[in-house]
């Protein structure tokens, strides 16, 4: 067994940032990751890092776009707490090095992006997380914080009283890819989860392979409630073939959307009459796939972004990337014709229910970065603060899992404040399938061999999760026939495409629903058919699948809850925000093996006024 | 106004190729490969097409490394075949992740982004390094041969020991130092924008490990730095906002028997590099500065 004070899971910007500010703290710190930390996901993030930094700009009006870009489910305490760490922790990574684009006198440059009332977006060319992943990993080298790199954390080691806000996680359990290696890890302090957003949940995705949703997926199964995960956002810009996503920064910097007629569709057909591409995310997604559904999209499947009227020059010094993914991925070269985009799955603005210290409602346990929610993002998040929410969000939680007193949070995790239960008609019954076989072992939704009677210490029962994980992957490994993973995942992927996109209706939902039951009971047959214990990947992407089904299962179920129209989540049925039923705050709980539903309200109220709902307008 | 002769002409080429021209360079070679490909590309499709004519499925053919040090039967490497349908923008990365998911799903291989970032994906594909996610199948000769990266130990089928790349990438203190910074914790320190243009290159690097696959003298000199180390000193060596003390620490770590001088300008590294960083380059002029600041003692 390993012993450390922090355990970080995940190795993108949340967690080194997290792992930073543990260490910061006097904390023994590790980071525990599936992939060597330059390889996460935070070095595909293009656009940049919103910070209010300049004279005429204030935290507050960062807020309050946020808010609003959240179309009013963001918590104030959450919302303020972002934009005002922002200017600090950006400046911060400036003084780690990081190469920032310059204005003429030598400071950092900043640019517009959709739904910001202020040109506040910081960034380096259209490779800001790239820059960012590797000066904090460097920062990492530097301080000489122990990796496990290429380990995969298969469970978390939490106590097993009746109720999740009584529990403590004392640590995890990890894989060693390379030696197959099962290994527990003790957290004397806490864990932080890290693993990023659940991307690989649609099959039209801008993220990695690797982005599975472990994080959230492994929290919610130990009791932390998952929140808000309907809100699933969708990128008005990717590439039509492969998903690759084209910065925010393309139409900050002017680049405009047209459809087969070579119109401005924004302007043309009113869909956002004042900031036209500069309007939210969900606004230009839904525009562009109405241009389409309507018969104006280009070979019925995508719109035109022109950014040649930039001139070579600016799109070198701001852009250059995108000229180069635009070649590479669809072979089409943008300084001489418009690239072909289309929305595409791009981020979760649900996941761990945390407070704006980073904490859950069960002990030792925390989460940051797009597998947390705090939540700053609601139900739509703005382009550019995905980034300040890895380094602020991180940084808090690191610091105080390492035991540092950032004063009481203001939001409540769990069952511990305001809260009413829910109810959602399904055809199916969701939740694990348990047959009588040993189908319980293939999931990982084993209990406690000895039925959780008292295992007193922090180590019996990290030594218990352990001996409950070996058990699954002996299951897994032995058993000689059934389904692979890959089939099952690419059916749940279809599905969540087909019916939970950015159009949502009722029977669809429900339909993704039965397609999902079905791909659980076919995962209770489950195996892997490479038998080697070195780097078996056919081994751990079919555990990630297990993660899959729950996030997409959770998704929908939100989806066809939530009867209104807000953010990022549209439902054919209800055309309209519905403020008096729906301001609150969706949350699945894993209750002895099936999600249960319920609500807490939004918190408003932010340090000095409460953010009055409007309708929301571009 | 006469015209004007670039002054570089007469000198070296390899030697006077300095930052500020690397980068029209880099541009032209994109101009140049971009032209070729697309060549290649309508040569490939119009193939295509006509082997299409003659069969249902168009079917491209790869011949895939294995190996697997625990099980029976993989002990000893040997080439798989695979003959997985084809679809127009099909990369290597796809063929692969088909042939995985659809013929043996014990073949194994690092991805993730899948968007030429992550960098794990360096293989060496028909004799060359290169990331299978941004190669175009379409760009190659059937059939294909995909390997795992030449000079480090193969731990299973594609996928190599890394820990050596790492641990040169560490040697060379990979991060920023300065005893400079601002008072202010929300006043940044000023970088000119032509600094920032100078290692705006270096910068780029995703640590995929193709360059030193690719050199000669890594292969045979093991604690050789290597081009990815190098320029990530580079990287810093030449940022104005380090200062010129810790220029100097940074050189002393360069001009030890295994650092710079060991390139011979071979020009692999910047051959295979996905990132079009002009590493040759940047150790070139590493080299310079070494001279150039050993000449003031003298």
């Amino acid at each position: 067994m390993y012993e450390h004070d922090v355990i970080v899971v995940g190795a993108g910007g949340a967690g080194l940032r997290a792992a930073i500010a543990a260490q910061e703290e006097g904390a023994d710190v590790a980071i525990v990751s599936k992939l060597h930390p330059v390889r996460s996901h935070t070095g595909a993030a293009e656009g940049g890092i919103n910070a209010a930094l300049r004279e005429g700009d204030s935290w507050e009006d960062h807020a309050y776009d946020t808010m609003k870009g959240s179309d009013y489910l963001g918590d104030a305490p959450a919302i303020e707490t972002l934009c005002q760490d922002s200017p600090k922790e950006t400046i911060q990574l400036e003084h780690w090095g990081m190469a920032f684009s310059r204005d003429d006198d030598g400071r950092v440059s900043q640019r517009p992006f959709g739904g910001l009332s202020f040109p506040r977006t910081t960034y380096a060319g259209a490779e800001t997380g790239h820059q960012l992943l590797h000066t904090m990993y460097e920062q990492l080298v530097k301080r000489g914080i122990k990796v496990y790199d290429e380990w995969y954390v298969l469970n978390l080691a939490i106590s097993d009283e009746e109720v999740p806000e009584d529990r403590t996680c004392h640590g995890i359990v990890a894989y060693d890819i390379q030696s197959g290696e099962v290994s527990g890890f003790r957290a004397r302090n806490g864990v932080i989860l890290a693993t990023g957003g659940p991307g690989q949940v649609y099959d039209h995705t801008t993220n990695a392979v690797a982005n599975t949703g472990d994080g959230v997926a492994m929290a919610y199964r130990a009791g932390v409630p998952m929140e808000d995960m309907e809100f699933i956002q969708f990128h008005p810009t990717t590439l039509p073939s492969t998903g690759v996503l084209i910065t925010e920064g393309v139409r900050g910097e002017g680049g405009i959307l047209y459809n087969e007629n070579g119109e401005r569709l924004m302007f043309e057909y009113g869909y956002a009459n004042n900031a036209g591409e500069l309007a939210s995310r969900d606004v230009v997604s839904r525009a562009e796939l109405t241009e389409i559904n309507a018969g104006r999209g280009i070979d019925d499947e995508y719109v035109h972004l022109d950014m040649r009227h930039l001139g070579e020059e600016r799109i070198i010094d701001r852009l250059e990337n995108i000229v180069h993914l635009s070649e590479d991925f669809e072979g089409v070269d943008p300084l001489e014709e418009p690239m072909p985009v289309k929305p595409g799955q791009h981020y979760a603005m649900g996941g761990v229910e945390t407070d704006e210290n980073g904490e859950t409602c069960i002990t030792g346990l925390y989460a940051a970065g797009e597998c947390a929610c705090a939540s700053v993002h609601g139900s739509n998040r703005l382009g550019g603060n995905a980034l300040p929410e890895l380094i602020v969000f991180g940084r808090r939680a690191g610091a105080h899992a390492a035991g540092k007193d950032l004063g009481t949070a203001e939001i409540t995790t769990g069952k511990r404040g305001e809260w009413e239960a829910g109810e959602v008609d399904t055809p199916v019954a969701p939740g694990s399938v348990r047959s009588p076989d040993d189908s319980a072992v293939a999931d990982g939704g084993e209990k406690a061999a000895d039925g959780g009677a008292v295992a007193a210490t922090g180590d019996e029962i990290v030594t218990r999760a352990v001996d409950a994980e070996n058990r699954r992957i002996e299951h897994l490994m032995t058993k000689e026939d059934g389904v692979q993973h890959a089939e099952i995942r690419s059916e749940v992927q279809k599905s969540m495409t087909r019916h939970v996109n950015v159009f949502r209706e009722k029977e669809g939902l429900k339909q993704a629903l039965r397609d999902l039951r079905e791909a659980r009971e076919r995962y209770t047959d489950v195996y892997v058919n490479d038998p080697s214990r070195t780097y078996n990947t056919d081994l751990i992407q079919t555990i990630e699948t297990r993660n899959i089904l729950d996030l997409a299962e959770a998704i929908t179920l939100g989806a066809l809850a939530r009867e209104e129209f807000r953010g990022a989540h549209w439902r054919k049925e209800h055309q309209e925000r519905d403020d008096e039923n729906w301001l609150k705050h969706t949350m699945l709980s894993w209750n002895d093996g099936a999600p249960e539903l319920w609500y807490k309200p939004v918190i408003l109220e932010g340090e000095e006024k409460t953010y009055e709902p409007k309708i929301r307008s571009y | 106004m006469s015209t004007q002769v670039p002054e570089t002409q007469e000198a070296d080429e390899s030697e006077a190729e300095t930052e500020a021209e690397s980068v029209p360079v880099a541009q032209q070679r994109r101009q140049q490969r971009k032209a070729e490909r697309r060549e290649h590309v309508a040569e490939r499709e119009r193939e295509r097409t006509e082997e299409e004519a003659a069969s249902d499925e168009s079917r491209y053919h790869l011949k895939v490394f294995r190996y697997d040090p625990e099980v029976e039967g993989k002990q000893e490497p040997r080439f798989d075949e695979f003959h997985v349908p084809y679809h127009k923008g099909m990369t290597v990365l796809d063929a692969l992740i088909y042939a995985r998911d659809h013929f043996d799903s014990s073949l194994t291989f690092r991805h993730s982004c899948r968007q030429a970032i992550c960098g794990s994906d360096a293989m060496f594909v028909n004799g060359r390094q290169r990331l299978c996610c941004k190669t175009q199948l379409s760009d190659l000769e059937e059939p294909v041969r995909v390997e795992p990266l030449p000079h480090q130990e193969v731990v299973k089928d594609l996928v190599v020991d890394m820990e050596h790349f790492y641990d040169q990438m560490e040697a060379v203190e990979p991060f920023f130092q300065t005893n400079d910074l601002p008072d202010g914790e929300l006043e940044e320190q000023r970088q000119t924008r032509e600094n920032r243009e100078k290692v705006k290159m270096s910068t780029r690097c995703i640590w995929c490990g193709a360059c030193m696959s690719s050199c000669n003298i890594a292969a045979g000199d093991n604690q050789y730095l290597g081009p990815a180390a190098i320029n990530k000193a580079y990287r810093f060596a030449m940022d104005e906002r380090e200062g010129s003390d810790m220029k100097e620490h940074r050189m002393r770590i360069l001009e030890q028997e295994h650092g710079v001088w060991r390139c011979q300008t071979q020009f692999s590294c910047t051959e295979v590099c996905p990132k079009d960083i002009p590493l040759t380059a940047h150790i070139q002029e590493l080299k310079r500065e070494a001279v150039k600041n050993n000449l003031k003692f003298w």
